[in-house]
């Protein structure tokens, strides 16, 4: 066992302890305090217990539909990136041979996640724009008679930058679930009989489940809360919810913001509980 | 030995999504090289190094080396304590303190939380307290909020994969608590700590969601870029994009260096855990 005393593990977690509190629970505390809170446009928080907030949010047609919206965009990226990110995990677990050209594979893929996020969404617009390539090619062919608006500031530029944005972050977890998976388990079923195909869907794809659930929290979460990429791919013409409270925010709206936040936050939680129910994130590392 | 048909038809796919990922930060890159009357989109209009020049003109649009210099440092001190709060709350967590399980849920949960709530309670929080907010006060907190969980969780890998024997081998010969981590723990996981490193300067560095209500009146390099792409009329945006494309490939690159250098090292001269001067 470790010598270690417990006072030594208390001091070494400290730190990390402290930022968490001031900077993370504390602050989150505050969010459902202030969802609570009055306001004027001189003074932006005036503590109060009211549920005003709440009724706005709840009243308002545009909330509905802005959520629907962002539901919409989360299921549509979520469905996609799941299934891309299985069928590329699987190719580079199980089809690539050598472990050189997997790891060299899975850094050609990762290398742009460490590159801007901001770069990589208005690289989308001379492609897709009005006069961008995309446009200039279906006219130029003769495909479509004149430039398709559709391309940019709509749903399905910001659920193209979301793919684009978040598939490595489906890959990699299933990647992780994959590899640990006993190779001689795949040779039981492939010599009882199995297809590839009935090998993927009766052995890989159960076994490969806490990566895709892992996966899954982290594309819900960035989309639920985005508006980055609503922001600059949707250009005004698209609404989320993240993009609601953004707004608000940026006219110094504290408490409905909050409250906002927390209807957005109750909608996670949800999303994320069910699909704690398939993983034990602890013993995945 | 011949291949399943699925081989091919995912080795394809995969060859498309490569295209899909690269593709548009191409498109930029060739884009930057506009000659001087060229604008936002193809056909190019000659070849020339002319917005790159521009985005050294002290007119050039919004304050580009400001907020570059304020994400560089951002970056690196947040690179710092991630490293140190991760590698130490790694060791901590190798025993089960009271608390330790409420410490690990509120670091997945800070992960897992959308980044517009974390930011919109950092700002109120400061709000409240009457405490200007700052790149390098609550925005600093903003981004640890988000990269130590993820070193956080690289320990524990590290750290579950790590055998207490070295260390129980060093105390055994009279190594001293400092001793046994300088000299034994560091050694073996230095290539995970350059892990963690990578990952704190990078997400830093590209941090906008939680950094946009707590980085107070001065800008971080990508709210300034997403402010600036808004009004760009010019590629002198696409310019600024290769320039910190090229940047952050440089720094993986050096990272890939250290690890790769510091595993041929090891593999020639073995370990130099105890070692100890």
């Amino acid at each position: 066992m470790l010598r270690l005393s417990n006072t030594a593990a208390y001091l070494q977690a400290l730190p990390l302890s402290a930022v968490f509190v001031a900077f993370f629970a504390v602050p989150i505390a505050l969010v459902v305090v202030v969802s609570f809170f009055s306001y004027e446009t001189y003074q932006l928080l005036i503590p109060a217990f009211t549920l005003e907030n709440y009724r706005e949010v709840f009243s308002e047609a545009v909330t509905y539909c802005t959520y629907l919206t962002t539901v919409e965009f989360c299921a549509i990226t979520w469905a996609i990136t799941m299934v891309l990110g299985f069928l590329l995990a699987y190719f580079l677990a199980f089809q690539i041979r050598s472990m050189t050209c997997q790891m060299v594979l899975l850094l050609i893929c990762s290398i742009p996640f460490w590159t801007s996020i901001v770069i990589r969404m208005i690289a989308w617009i001379p492609l897709l724009g009005r006069n961008g390539l995309v446009n200039q090619l279906l006219v130029g062919s003769g495909i479509a008679a004149k430039p398709q608006e559709w391309l940019l500031y709509s749903g399905f530029s910001v659920i193209l930058g979301y793919v684009h944005l978040y598939t490595l972050t489906m890959i990699v977890p299933i990647f992780n679930s994959m590899v640990r998976i006993d190779r001689s388990l795949i040779e039981a079923a492939v010599d009882a009989g199995a297809s590839t195909w009935q090998v993927i869907t009766g052995v890989v794809l159960p076994l490969s489940k806490p990566g895709i659930a892992i996966g899954s929290i982290f594309v819900i979460a960035m989309v639920m809360g985005d508006f980055v990429t609503v922001d600059v791919l949707g250009g005004g013409q698209v609404a989320s919810v993240g993009k609601q409270i953004a707004t608000q925010l940026s006219y110094l709206q504290f408490p409905p913001a909050a409250a906002n936040a927390m209807v957005l936050l109750l909608a996670v939680v949800v999303m994320i509980a069910l699909l704690m129910r398939i993983v034990d994130i602890r013993k995945e590392l | 030995m011949s291949r399943p048909p699925i081989f091919y038809a995912l080795a394809v796919l995969l060859g498309l999504f490569i295209v899909f990922l690269y593709g548009p930060i191409a498109t930029i890159v060739v884009l930057s090289f506009q000659g001087p009357e060229g604008g936002l989109v193809f056909p190019m209009n000659g070849v020339s190094l002319h917005w790159f020049a521009q985005l050294f003109r002290p007119q050039s649009i919004g304050d580009i080396w400001g907020s570059f210099g304020r994400s560089l440092e951002l970056g690196l001190i947040v690179m710092i304590c991630t490293v140190l709060l991760s590698f130490l709350a790694g060791l901590a967590f190798r025993r089960r303190f009271r608390g330790s399980t409420i410490l690990f849920y509120l670091a997945v949960a800070s992960l897992v939380m959308p980044s517009v709530v974390v930011s919109l309670g950092i700002g109120a929080l400061f709000e409240m307290l009457g405490i200007e907010r700052t790149w390098y006060s609550s925005a600093l907190g903003a981004h640890l909020t988000w990269t130590v969980p993820f070193g956080l969780l690289i320990m524990f890998a590290v750290f579950n994969r790590f055998n207490p024997a070295y260390e129980e081998a060093a105390r055994d010969q009279g190594a001293s608590g400092w001793q046994t981590i300088r000299h034994v723990v560091v050694p073996i996981i230095l290539p995970s700590l350059v892990g963690v490193a990578l990952f704190g300067f990078t997400l830093s560095y590209d941090e906008i969601a939680r950094t946009s209500q707590s980085v107070g009146a001065l800008n971080t390099l990508p709210l300034e870029l997403e402010a600036m792409q808004t009004n760009a009329t010019t590629p002198v945006i696409y310019a600024l994009g290769t320039l910190t494309t090229a940047l952050s490939l440089v720094v993986i690159g050096t990272s890939l260096l250290v690890v790769l250098l510091a595993r041929r090292r090891r593999a020639r001269f073995g370990s130099d855990a105890g070692r100890a001067a």
